[in-house]
Parts: C-alpha cells; sequence; structure tokens
C-alpha cells in the first residue's frame, strides 16, 4: 500500500461516509485512492471553507466526526475558517491537507503554506506526517482526538511524497496518548458537594451548553429537570439538549435570550451549568453575573473552570455520566413559588413582534415552526436571522440546531445544510440564511444541486446586514456604515441559474402557503427568499457587556443607549 | 505581575514548542527562560519556563498547558520544594588593574573564571537566579560585556515528581 491507500483505508476503518473535498497537485495521489473506494462518498465542493461546513453540519447533525481533504496551500488556508467554527464550538472535524513535497517544506515551492503552524491555535491537536509508517498510526489518533474528550478539529498535514511512498500498512487497535485522559464520570465526592448545593438551593436553574448535546446527555437533563422541579435554559448551542416545548423549559438565555430566562438567571440562587462555558454572550458583565447564587460546573473539560466563573462546585467528567451519578443524590426542590414567578415571566413577557407593517422575518420562521411541528434541523447563519430563529424555532431534540456561536461565523449555515441533509437524508432539513451569509458560500448551489439534497434555502433577506445595522442604530446615533447590502441578487432566479427550484415570500399573507409548497418540495434543494421589512430590531437585547438586569425588552424610546463596553 | 517557573514534560516531537507559546501569548503571560532538554526518557522533553503573568490566571494557563495532546504534565514549582538552577557566563572586558578586584567576587560567588586575556575575562558561575542576578549587578558596575544565562532549571525535592 502507499500513503494515499493507508488513509483511505484508515478513513473506512473508522466508517467514514462522506468526503467533503477539493482537489489541487498536492493531493491528488488521495483522490487517485478514493477511486478505489466506492464506499467513502467524494462531494465535491465549490470552495474548501463550504467544504469544511459541510463536514461540521455532517458533524453536528449526526454527532460523528466530518471529513474534509483538501490540497495544499490556498485549498488549506481556504479550510482556517471551518476549523476556527469547528474549534470554538467543540465540533469533530478530520481535515486532511495536501503539502509540497518534504525536501521542498520550507523552500516557498508552489502551493506551500505552514499549514501547521498557520491553523495551530485553531484546533484541537494537528500533525505533519513525515514518515508513511505513521499513516495509520496518525489516522488512528486523529479520530480518537477529534471525537473524544472535548470534541474538536484535528489537521493532518500530507505532503505528497509521503503519500505517494509505499509503506507498512499496520493498522493499531488503540492510541496511546500520554498526557491526553477524558475524564469519564466525574469525582464522587464533587458530585456529593455538588448535590448539598443543590438541595439547599430554593430558586433552582440549570444552564444547558452544547457539552449536553455533545455527550447526549438530554435524558438525563430531563430527569434531573422533572425531579428537582427546576427550570432549564438553554445555550445557542446547547438548544435541543433539553426539548423548548417543556414546561421547565424557559428558552434561550444571553444577549438575544428570552426575557423569562434571563430573569430566571438574575433571580435564581443556584445555576448550574452543564457543558456550558459562561460565554460572554450569557454572562454579560461578568462581575454581576449571578453575584449571590451558588455556581455548579460541570465539563469535560478543566481549563473551563474558573476562566470566566469561578463555580462552587466544579465537576470534571462526561455531562451524561456525571449527571447519571448525580441524580441518586437529589429529590425534588421546594420550588414551587420561585417556578410561579417565572410563569409569571413567561406571561409578561412573551417573545413578540409587531403584527402589521409589512413582512416580519419573526413571523416567516414563527410559521416555519409551526408548519414543521419544530420537527426540522435548523441550520442557520449569523445575524438577526440567526436570533430570531433560535427565539423562534423550537428544538425538541439534541441536534436539531446547527448554528455557529463561538466564532460567529457567516456563511455557515447554508453548506452546514448541505453536510447535515446528506447525514440525516430522512429528516426536514432547512437553513435559515441572511441575505449576507448567504452569498459568502454560495458557490454550494452547485453542491446541493448535484447531491440533490432537498433542503431548503430560507433567505431573510432585508438587503442590509441587519445586526450591524441595529446597532448602529442603537448605538451609533443611526449612523450606518457598510451595513447596506444594495445589489443583492434576485435569488430565486440565481438559483434558477443552478437548477435550483425558487420560491418567493413578499407578503404576510402569502407565508403559509408558499412555506406549505416549499416544505412538500422534496426534488433537490430549493430557495424561499423572504423580502422582509429593512429595518427591525431584535429584542430582548442586552448590550455588549452590560449585566444581565439591565436586559432590554424594546427599543427605549425616552433615552439614548451607551456604546456598548463589551467587545462584539 | 508576578514571576512563575512552570516545569512542563512534554511528547518530544516537532511543533510542541510553538503550541507552548502561544498558549502563554495568547494568555497575555511573557517568558522570561526557556529551557528545553531531553527527558529520560528520550521519547519526551523536559521543559523549564519563567513566565510573568497574573497569579489570577496561573491555574487557568496550567489547565491551558496540561490541555495540549502532546504536553503530560504541566506544574507549577515554588521555590520551597524544589532544587533551582541557573548557569551563567559573563565577559567582562577589563584590564589586568581590576583583575583583583573581580577574583574577589568571583572567590565570594564561587564562580569561576574560564578564559582570560590581557583585555577580557569569562567567569562562569551556576546557583540561584538571584544569585546570577546579584554578580550581574556586581560586574555591570566594573564593565560587563556580555553575559549569557542558561535560564531557570527546576526539579521538585525528593521523590515528588517535576
Amino acid at each position: 500500500m502507499n500513503g494515499a491507500q493507508v488513509v483511505v483505508e484508515a478513513l473506512k476503518r473508522e466508517g467514514v461516509k462522506y468526503i467533503f473535498g477539493y482537489p489541487g497537485g498536492a493531493c491528488m495521489p488521495i483522490f487517485d485512492a478514493l477511486l478505489d473506494a466506492p464506499e467513502l462518498e467524494l462531494v465535491l465542493v465549490r470552495h474548501e471553507q463550504g467544504g469544511t461546513h459541510m463536514a461540521d453540519g455532517y458533524a453536528r447533525a449526526t454527532g460523528k466526526p466530518g471529513v474534509v481533504l483538501v490540497t495544499s496551500g490556498p485549498g488549506a488556508t481556504n479550510t482556517v475558517t471551518g476549523l476556527l467554527t469547528a474549534q470554538m464550538d467543540s465540533i469533530p472535524l478530520i481535515v486532511l491537507t495536501g503539502q509540497t513535497i518534504t525536501p521542498n517544506l520550507g523552500k516557498d515551492a508552489f502551493q506551500e503554506a505552514d499549514i501547521f503552524g498557520v491553523t495551530m491555535p485553531v484546533v484541537k491537536h494537528s500533525y505533519l506526517v513525515k514518515d508513511a509508517n505513521d499513516l495509520p498510526k496518525v489516522m488512528k489518533e486523529a479520530f480518537h482526538l477529534a471525537t473524544t474528550g472535548r470534541p474538536g478539529p484535528v489537521l493532518i498535514d500530507l505532503p505528497k511524497d509521503v503519500v505517494s511512498a509505499e509503506c507498512t500498512a499496520n493498522f493499531p487497535e488503540n492510541t496511546d496518548l500520554p498526557g491526553y485522559e477524558v475524564p469519564m464520570k466525574g469525582n464522587a465526592d464533587d458530585i456529593v458537594r455538588a448535590a448539598d448545593i443543590i438541595m439547599e438551593s430554593r430558586r433552582p436553574l440549570l444552564y444547558v451548553g452544547a457539552g449536553a448535546v455533545g455527550s447526549g446527555a438530554s435524558k438525563e437533563v430531563l430527569k434531573l429537570a422533572e425531579k428537582l422541579q427546576a427550570p432549564v435554559t438553554t445555550t445557542l448551542l446547547g438548544k435541543g439538549a433539553f426539548p423548548e416545548t417543556h414546561e421547565l423549559s424557559v428558552g434561550m438565555l444571553g444577549m438575544h435570550g428570552t426575557a423569562y430566562a434571563n430573569k430566571a438567571v438574575v433571580g435564581c440562587d443556584m445555576i448550574m451549568a452543564i457543558g456550558a462555558r459562561w460565554d460572554d454572550r450569557i454572562t454579560g458583565k461578568v462581575s454581576e453575573f449571578c453575584p449571590t447564587a451558588s455556581k455548579i460546573h460541570i465539563d469535560i473539560d478543566p481549563a473551563e473552570f474558573g476562566k470566566i466563573i469561578q463555580p462552587d462546585v466544579s465537576i470534571n467528567g462526561d455531562a451524561r455520566l456525571v449527571l447519571q451519578e448525580l441524580i441518586p443524590h437529589v429529590h425534588k426542590l421546594d420550588s414551587g413559588p420561585w417556578l410561579k414567578s417565572v410563569a409569571s415571566w413567561k406571561k409578561k413577557y412573551p417573545l413578540k413582534y409587531p403584527k402589521r407593517g409589512g413582512l416580519r422575518a419573526q413571523y416567516v420562521l414563527d410559521e416555519l415552526d409551526r408548519l414543521s411541528e419544530s420537527r426540522g434541523i435548523i441550520s442557520t447563519d449569523v445575524g438577526q436571522h440567526q436570533m430570531w430563529a433560535a427565539q423562534f424555532c423550537k428544538s425538541s431534540r439534541e441536534r436539531q440546531w446547527l448554528s455557529s456561536g463561538g466564532a460567529g461565523t457567516m456563511g455557515y449555515g447554508f453548506p452546514a445544510a448541505i453536510g447535515a441533509q446528506l447525514g440525516c437524508p430522512n429528516d426536514l432539513v432547512v437553513a435559515v440564511v441572511g441575505d449576507g451569509g448567504f452569498q459568502m458560500t454560495l458557490a454550494e448551489l452547485s453542491t446541493a444541486a448535484l447531491q440533490r439534497v432537498p433542503i431548503k434555502i430560507l433567505i431573510i433577506d432585508n438587503r442590509y446586514l441587519g445586526m450591524i445595522r441595529q446597532w448602529q442604530e442603537l448605538f451609533f446615533d443611526q449612523r450606518l456604515s457598510g451595513c447596506d447590502l444594495e445589489g443583492n441578487p434576485d435569488f430565486v432566479k440565481l438559483g434558477e441559474a443552478y437548477g435550483v427550484k425558487g420560491f418567493r415570500i413578499r407578503r404576510a399573507g402569502d407565508v403559509t402557503k408558499v412555506l406549505k409548497k416549499a416544505l412538500a418540495y422534496n426534488d433537490g434543494p430549493c430557495i424561499i427568499h423572504a423580502e422582509v421589512v429593512k429595518e427591525d430590531n431584535v429584542f430582548p437585547m442586552i448590550p455588549a457587556g452590560a449585566a444581565v438586569k439591565d436586559m432590554l425588552i424594546e427599543k427605549p424610546k425616552d433615552r439614548k443607549l451607551e456604546k456598548p463596553v463589551g467587545s462584539t | 505581575m508576578e514571576e512563575f517557573t512552570i516545569s512542563i514534560y512534554v511528547n518530544n516531537k516537532p511543533g510542541v514548542l510553538m503550541r507552548l507559546s502561544q498558549t502563554f501569548a495568547r494568555r497575555g503571560y511573557n517568558i522570561d527562560s526557556l529551557v528545553v532538554s531531553p527527558a529520560v526518557d528520550h521519547q519526551f522533553s523536559r521543559i523549564t519556563v519563567v513566565v510573568q503573568g497574573g497569579p489570577e490566571t496561573l491555574d487557568q494557563i496550567l489547565r491551558q498547558l496540561n490541555k495540549l495532546v502532546d504536553v503530560v504534565h504541566a506544574s507549577h514549582h515554588d521555590s520551597k520544594q524544589s532544587v533551582e538552577r541557573e548557569f551563567a557566563i559573563f565577559k567582562l572586558l577589563i584590564g589586568p588593574e581590576k583583575r583583583s578586584e573581580v577574583l574577589q567576587i568571583v572567590d565570594v560567588f564561587r564562580a569561576k573564571i574560564v578564559d582570560i586575556t590581557d583585555q577580557s575575562l569569562i567567569v562562569e558561575s551556576t546557583g540561584s537566579s538571584s544569585k546570577i542576578d546579584a554578580m550581574e549587578k556586581l560586574f555591570n558596575t566594573i564593565g560587563l560585556k556580555e553575559m549569557v544565562r542558561s535560564g531557570k532549571l527546576v526539579m521538585a525535592r525528593g521523590t515528588n515528581k517535576t
């Protein structure tokens, strides 16, 4: 076997089904070897960034690692955004990059990029393979690292002479990684201490993040919440780890979370983070975040303890296994009055939007949620439409919500939906994208059309970078700078050019009818172009860096807002 | 800002040092000295780093270091529980008239003269970093031209693991 054949054989052994790839000189031996492996399906993407997001969407929707294969130099550097996206959100990816031949390394050879160096801060781990005999071990380790512990992207740089060389194909069963430990059950003493703190609480709040999704802990979260009678809030990435349709759910918290979730954060006397990392979008001003509440933090990554918030008890382990251990130690809390307060906030401050004055994005998404019975896999881009989708598209199960949270990558939603649909062929997959983000990766329309994936691409088109415009309206005296997307194409016609079916929504009265038609269209991808009102704002909102208690339910009429102190 | 000595046991692989230095840089730690050498088992390397940074982020940085796949373990060492040594060589550009002054200092610090010409002297010394600092200060008043320091080496006392 040569190196390329070893790589392909290793992919087969790992159970890989799809490779999202784009060829180039340095990775041609691997593309050649793929021809002899019909069980691996090559999805030829149109840009490497799109490929990484497809692999990411596939990984988020299925829980299996996504695999990307690209060439050296620009092919490799085009994966950087996808790597950052996956690294920030702890998504298992394997990115194989071609590289110039080893004698040329460091000599500015054609299409040479030090991708090992370039990507170091945005990967969980990476390899530059210089001996083909190392390939079986490296491939085994890469999959192990990407998928265990706190998952993340692993990059393997493969010089062309290495993958062309004949080598021993000695595939190891196990990995030997001294210093890499995967915490599992959690320390029994920590669990007992956490249980003691929980049992003292009268106003508990479970704050559930991506770690719960990653470990598949939704059953345990449900069991714990119901046993304790504690309300549950999920982060943007934790959506689906607890059904948002459940009466104990208060929906998403944070910058654009529900008012009642944020009021629960302010009012609770105990907050327990389950696979969540106190992101700045959640805490706002850290010094004023739940100053009197006890804090419990369950995380598989001990580096998250005390990074932002110092917990009273931290439990290092897999969320699902830790909760299984914890649940027998706790029982129903005396939380009746607290649940009543939460219920009253839900009633008093529901998510709402104006029903008049043109076509509203919120209404389109609300209808999408209703018509799909909250069952679709929703993949989003970044911006206003993302927040509205998070607010109005309810997740009822894990892995139903795909969104770039940590990195906030525009251009993610559409390619991620392609990957998700390939991984979950029987599910409804909707890419909810903005007119801005969609144009960053729309070249993948070819890929979607060729693969005939029946994804629905719902373009929320307000002809603005809406979130930028919102900030400029609220915090920069309405001085609009660089947010007008004048020159948008006719997206339906654009779809036609790729052979993609198109639907248009221009009036609120058409929403139900058109969405029904589009949802029933399964003969390949379709575009739903929703031309929504240009100027609308996402509320509630906690201005960046402000305290959670200073949340704005709507735009203040009587005062000007200070420029936010938080970063973005 | 405080000074911390961190010992890191790592896989002896290309790129490890880069990952470590990135971790320090991202957390705002400045590396004062860095020593890398093979461990008893040559598949591993022993790294001693002296860094300047905020004490509140020390735990965090140790956790971030331990999180790196190639780091077997990283730990903080204080001078009470570990042996700390540094090696230094000093070049002084002085003529014979100042030699006796230098010799006195060399004697007091139990250092050694390893090279001598009619216009120069090279002194080597081993000891704690503060001893090397003190010698530097004294030599500066006489005619110190060059100095090379190895950086601090630490080893945990007794049977403790470094």
